[in-house]
């Protein structure tokens, strides 16, 4: 073998090429970028939350309240069906104790009827199982929902709030935000450039249910007195103590808004509000009915205000006041326009990071992976010389492979990716290491300079591999279960590990052989 | 030209003959690790332990004991305060707040509140975090996960490779390193957070790379020399591999190092314990992982009833063909 074969020359100068033209975006300025023709690479590497300032966010969908939500409208359904118009099932006890939802029949011999019509509320489910289980023992029914329908709701939750998230944080001006799924009921909300995540945290923590109600004057407001069926008594936003006996039917839901936003009225900040059709038919209806009575606004059951009716309201518009400042308006408009959580979020974790912080990690990386490079080069020739060289060249180009490979997968780097890439330069020569010193052991027991080289690399071959796959594991695991950083860490670990086996396997052994083709040496110093 | 070399050639230091000495000061060593950790335990970061931590910048340097006094007022439990790398930056850690995550972001409020009436626009934070109970609880089981799913990874892979007595030996030494970094966590209470299990799992790395390097040695070694006794052979491979296991240890430890110095201060709980690492997994594979082959019965016969790594040298002698 005196050549090397041209197909690896090609390849080694493809690997080579593609590694310094894709890790040059790297030092060119974002505008200069976008100057520069399509067809040249323009990927940066995305720099971590940890290097570029932002805030991370996990959130949990409060399962509770969904299985509750769930329940309640399994409630509702029972009533619907049950009480139709001429034709009412008598019942009592109607309610749900988290688990299941049951009732008792007045005339046990209504079972059957009653039976047939709440069977609608029980479906097949995909997966042939029924979503509610009804049962029944003389005359006491219960439905009992099953895990998987539980499951499922709560899945379409999580999806239904990720969705709100996504456009509450839409609406704030964060840039390239990124919201992801994580596990059964978590949120990962991501918030690249933003230090003090305030804001975002509060609108976040609100459900934002508005519901219009009529207000329930049967009874005596003030007091603490009995609350009439069908109503229920909330709080006031503005006065604490105060509350409200409001009745529990919905008049409008904000899920019928069209518009919202925040604008003055005689000086206030106030939110008009602007319904879909359905919503204006809705609202229209019931202001006509209901004129000169007061209705309240309440949002996530509390109440804003409680204007009274004095007129039919049928253009679809309407105004929201109570007592907002400006900001609070400009949220709550905010909110409204994005639209309800189905449940509220708890926030589990927060990481925010400022940019100062982010821009001194991303120096001292430098500074470290600079000054790291020139040591190691330097001890690299004063040990091995020429050879040395060679892998210094290596060395450099590992570096251009572990950058270029980076910007292509659109991977990111963290402040513990960086410490990745400075462990990686000094095991990087590791491979190059073996295969020197197999030649050093093959010239002291007597072979020419070219035999010792070409069984030098095959023979420290298979240690290599074998050395390499074992870190390549630790790097694997690490990126399969660690998070976040870590696994920007990993990241690096393995393409540096793969990088290195390809430049001391091919990128040294072709430098080597060029230089054994021109110099023909006689003895080798090594 | 003049070279650095560190191991002379032709170098055979009778690495065996001190094996019981290592074996004592090794066995030492874990039990003062274990020791450590069972009194001091660790100084587990909010990763692990939940709670809250601030790291502010203010533009003069604060007085810490007015700082500590005024947040220690707060009510929020124990406030521990540091200087971060510079007199002007402040890391504020406060202990996990009783109830659920939510009460974690009140205590940061507060917190801010109380910073902000003291300060004024004078303070700049650098980094919020907080970590919930819940939270911590789920990273301490996958940490532990990962760092047992990767030794068991590699103990198969090795078995694979070789045949089972290297592969209980690079467990031997990699348990002994993974002990002896634990202990080192507990002594010198270096906060113990992700970054650190990310620093296990690559001292796991590291040392399995050194160790296989050597077995890699021995495997070829019964090959070549049938004469020679095991425990001749594998003082012989550890000799012959030891200018590579001492290179390599010093380039990584220079950039390690230069981590370590330059890196900054998030970085540098990392770096040490990585430098402890490798100076550990240099040592387990040379006085553990080699010379308890001996004593875990490896001879002649297994070596060449094991058909599959046979196999393995006929690519590898390419020499012959030169």
């Amino acid at each position: 073998m005196n050549r090397f074969p041209m197909w690896k020359i090609i390849v080694v100068a493809i690997v080579c090429a593609f590694g310094i033209l894709y890790t040059l975006p790297n030092f060119v300025s974002k505008s200069a970028l976008n100057g520069l023709p399509d067809w040249l690479p323009t990927k940066q590497v995305n720099l971590g939350l940890d290097l570029q300032g932002g805030s991370h966010l996990l959130l949990q969908v409060d399962a509770d309240t969904v299985k509750t939500k769930m329940m309640d409208s399994l409630v509702d359904g029972v009533r619907d069906s049950l009480r139709q118009q001429g034709d009412n099932v008598g019942y009592r006890d109607l309610a749900h104790d988290g688990e299941v939802v049951s009732f008792t029949l007045r005339d046990p011999a209504d079972e059957d009827k009653a039976r047939e019509r709440i069977a609608d509320l029980s479906n097949i489910m995909p997966n042939g199982q029924r979503d509610v289980v009804i049962t029944s023992d003389d005359g006491q029914i219960t439905l009992t929902p099953s895990e998987a329908a539980i499951t499922a709701r709560l899945s379409a939750a999580v999806d239904q709030s990720i969705e709100i998230v996504r456009r509450r944080v839409d609406e704030t001006g964060v840039n390239e935000p990124a919201i992801q799924r994580q596990g059964n009921d978590r949120i990962l909300v991501q918030l690249p450039g933003v230090d003090d995540p305030d804001r975002i945290k509060r609108l976040l923590g609100e459900t934002a249910q508005l519901t219009f109600h009529l207000v329930d004057l049967t009874s005596d407001v003030g007091a603490a007195g009995r609350v009439p069926p069908g109503s229920k008594r909330l709080p006031s936003i503005e006065e604490d103590g105060r509350t409200y006996i409001i009745k529990n039917r919905v008049m409008v839901s904000g899920e019928n808004l069209e518009d919202a936003q925040a604008t003055f009225q005689q000086g206030q900040p106030v939110v008009s509000i602007r319904f879909d059709g359905l919503g204006a038919k809705q609202f229209g209806q019931a202001t006509t009915e209901n004129v000169g009575k007061p209705f309240a606004i309440v949002l996530d059951n509390k109440v804003v205000s409680a204007p009274r009716i004095n007129e039919p309201i049928l253009g679809g518009s309407a105004v929201i006041s109570g007592g907002f400042n400006v900001a609070g308006a400009q949220d709550l408009a905010l909110l409204l326009r994005a639209g309800a959580l189905p449940a509220p979020l708890d926030i589990l974790e927060e990481r925010s990071v400022g940019p100062d912080l982010g821009a001194d990690s991303i120096a001292a990386g430098e500074i470290a992976g600079i000054i790291g490079i020139i040591a190691v080069a330097v001890f690299m020739v004063a040990s091995y010389g020429l050879f040395g060289i060679i892998a210094n060249v290596a060395l450099a180009m590992n570096i251009f492979l572990i950058m270029a490979v980076l910007s292509v997968l659109g991977a990111t780097l963290t402040l513990p990716g960086i410490a990745g890439i400075v462990l990686t330069i000094g095991m990087a020569v590791d491979a190059n290491v073996l295969i020197f010193e197999r030649i050093r052991e093959e010239i002291r027991v007597g072979k020419t300079p070219l035999n010792a080289i070409n069984s030098g690399f095959a023979r420290a071959f298979t240690t290599i591999i074998d050395a390499n796959v074992t870190t390549g594991i630790a790097a694997v695991i690490l990126f399969v279960m660690g998070s976040g950083p870590v696994k920007g860490f990993a990241v690096t670990l393995l393409i540096g590990i793969i990088s290195s086996m390809f430049t001391a396997i091919m990128l040294s052994r072709m430098l080597i052989s060029f230089w054994m083709q021109r110099r023909r040496p006689k003895t080798l110093e090594i | 030209m003049y070279k650095i070399k560190l191991v002379p050639d032709n170098t055979a230091v009778p690495f065996l003959k001190y094996r019981m000495i290592a074996f004592i000061l090794s066995a030492v060593l874990i039990l003062g690790s274990i020791g450590a950790f069972l009194t001091f335990g660790f100084n587990k970061g909010i990763d692990f332990e939940g709670g809250i931590l601030i790291e502010v910048g203010t533009e003069t340097a604060p007085d810490i004991a007015d700082m500590r006094g005024s947040l220690g007022g707060l009510g929020l439990g124990q406030v521990a305060l540091q200087t971060f790398g510079s007199d002007t930056d402040i890391l504020i850690r406060v202990q996990r707040q009783e109830g659920d995550a939510s009460a974690q972001q009140d205590a940061v409020e507060v917190i801010k509140q109380q910073l902000a009436t003291d300060f004024g626009d004078e303070i700049s934070y650098r980094r919020v975090e907080f970590v919930g109970p819940t939270v911590s609880e789920e990273l301490v089981i996958a940490a532990t996960e990962a760092v047992i799913v990767a030794v068991l990874a590699m103990l198969v892979y090795i078995w694979l490779r070789f045949e089972w007595h290297y592969s209980v030996g690079a467990v031997v030494a990699l348990v002994h390193d993974v002990i002896l970094t634990i202990g080192m966590f507990a002594i010198t209470r270096i906060e113990f957070n992700l970054a650190s299990v990310a620093a296990i799992l690559t001292i796991v790395g590291y040392s399995i790379n050194d160790t296989v390097v050597v077995y890699d040695r021995i495997r070829e070694n019964f090959r070549r020399y049938k004469k020679l006794s095991v425990a001749e052979l594998i003082n012989l491979s550890i000799n012959e591999t030891l200018t590579r296991t001492v290179m390599t240890s010093v380039t990584t430890l220079l950039a390690l190092v230069a981590l370590y110095i330059f890196g900054g201060e998030v970085i540098r709980g990392f770096a040490t314990a990585m430098i402890f690492g490798v100076v550990v997994g240099t040592y387990s594979s040379i006085f553990v992982a080699a010379p308890v082959l001996l004593h875990i019965g490896l001879t002649h016969q297994k070596e060449e009833e094991d058909g599959f790594a046979g196999a393995e040298r006929a690519d590898g002698d390419a020499e012959e063909k030169g």
